[in-house]
């Protein structure tokens, strides 16, 4: 094993770990701050696959703004109780169910596909650097890119306009 | 560079940091005093050039307190994040020509990275200490600190327009016949603005207003917990000023007679100097008037700088 397997199968551990204490935290603050900690290991991943761009994009998008909010957020609805949410019977057995339901599934979409090497292939590709990216996005993905644009703007004009109400 | 000379680097970095980071307790007091038509520290050495130990000693023997009532994972954690932050982001800068502790292509985005995942110390601070004031501190402090990110990022975007990389070694090498802040004035001023509000130094202190909150985000902390922030401070200082030298001043280029690293070091020096000078010299303008300023006036500006920057770029390259 060399260094780049050790760090993806790191990588791999820690991402699914504080996924899985993003389900199982009580508190809500917690989840957040294990959310984080997956999308550094994320971006570890983006990096490895010579996606510097991606990675360093995702940490600053997701990690530095868009958390950041959420955190925002939920400090001032939970302020200082440990809030517990009490669900009933019912709903649990919903959730028992549609979780069971996706499991299926996901088993049955993996379970035929075949595992082409084990681990990351390092360095492979350019697609996420930043001169790549920007062709790619304005040759080849013009029209897609744009309208996603437009559906942004439109978005934050929306979020304006309800605040102003 | 041989791992021998790059483990050197790291560590001369580190420890000439640190060491900035303490002395500025000194030049700030020192400094400030001057402005105010006062005398300063003056009694610990030549100068009172020993308050620095004085200040670090006691901060190390205080009384390292959590509060009972604090979530104390979160508490400790807090502190740590600001100083870590800040420090990884040096990584980036190049001191001179070969001092460099990593020269990553995408070089001026991980600093922004940095600068955004330090808004966690203050939001996480502020709400561990379970304090009334220091929830306030820390709700100013993140929604001040998103919105002057936004400014910063894009007040960069024309540098890395007129130098085609968001590598530093590359936009400091581009400066070589125009330093930067001749082409990018409104990018220079809003990136300053921008960095005194994201290392929250007065005037805009608005998350931590002593008049206001006490203390805010940090009110509860004690000890080198406080010390973290306190470093975490100064270092932000310096690094907002390296930055700024390295992005629109040339960085370590200047006139052959002193060595480049030399000048870097004044130049950065200078810009610590103006962060100073603007804590000595302006008032602390309200909670609203701060976002209003950013969303109003700094927003418009950058994009109007950015779109005309873009516009030139493209002509001159055309013809």
């Amino acid at each position: 094993m060399n260094v780049s397997d050790i760090l993806f199968y790191f990588l791999s551990a820690l991402a699914i770990g504080s996924a899985i204490l993003v389900v199982i935290s009580r508190s809500p603050i917690y989840s957040v701050l294990w959310l984080i900690v997956t999308f550094f290991a994320i971006s570890g991943h983006y990096i490895m696959m010579n996606a510097q761009f991606l990675g360093i994009v995702n940490l600053i998008v997701y990690a530095g703004a868009i958390m950041v909010l959420f955190l925002f957020v939920i400090m001032l609805i939970n302020l200082n109780t440990d809030a517990k949410p009490q669900k009933g019977k019912w709903l649990r057995l919903a959730g028992t169910v549609a979780g069971g339901c996706l499991l299926l599934v996901l088993v049955a979409a993996l379970k035929n596909t075949e595992v082409k090497g084990m681990g990351v292939q390092v360095g492979t590709g350019d697609i996420g650097l930043i001169n790549q990216l920007g062709k790619a996005l304005f040759t080849e993905y013009v029209v897609p890119f744009e309208i996603s644009s437009i559906l942004f703007l439109s978005a934050m004009v929306g979020a304006v306009v309800i605040g102003k109400k | 560079m041989s791992t021998a000379q790059h483990i050197w680097t790291v560590i001369g970095v580190l420890f000439v940091l640190l060491n900035i980071a303490a002395g500025l307790i000194w030049v700030e007091r020192r400094l400030l005093a001057l402005w105010q038509d006062r005398l300063g520290p003056n009694r610990a050495g030549p100068l009172g050039l020993l308050i620095v130990l004085a200040d670090t000693l006691k901060l190390f023997f205080k009384e390292d307190w959590i509060p009972p009532f604090a979530s104390k994972a979160i508490f400790v954690v807090a502190p740590a994040i600001v100083a870590g932050t800040v420090l990884i982001s040096f990584v980036i800068i190049p001191f001179a020509p070969n001092i460099v502790v990593a020269d990553l292509n995408i070089g001026l985005l991980f600093f922004l990275a940095m600068s955004s995942i330090g808004v966690y110390s203050i939001v996480l601070g502020g709400w561990a200490s379970n304090n009334k004031y220091s929830l306030l501190g820390a709700l100013r402090g993140a929604s001040q600190m998103i919105a002057y990110e936004v400014f910063m990022g894009l007040s960069l975007m024309g540098v890395v327009m007129l130098s085609g990389s968001f590598n530093l070694g590359a936009i400091v090498e581009a400066q070589r016949d125009l330093w930067f802040v001749v082409t990018q004035p409104v990018g220079f001023l809003v990136f300053f603005i921008a960095g005194v509000a994201e290392t929250h130094r007065l005037p805009f202190d608005i998350p931590e207003a002593e008049s206001e909150l006490i203390a805010g985000f940090h009110a509860e902390y004690s000890g080198m917990k406080f010390g973290m922030f306190f470093i975490g401070e100064y270092l932000g200082i310096t690094l907002i000023s390296a930055m700024t030298v390295t992005l629109f001043f040339g960085g370590w280029l200047g006139p052959s007679f002193l060595p480049p690293l030399v000048w870097f070091i004044l130049k950065t020096f200078f810009f610590i100097g103006v962060f100073i000078l603007l804590r000595a010299s302006l008032p602390r303008p309200r909670y609203d008037q701060l976002i209003e300023y950013g969303w109003k006036v700094l927003l418009p500006l950058v994009l109007a700088n950015l779109m005309i920057t873009g516009a030139v770029a493209l002509y001159l390259k055309d013809s």
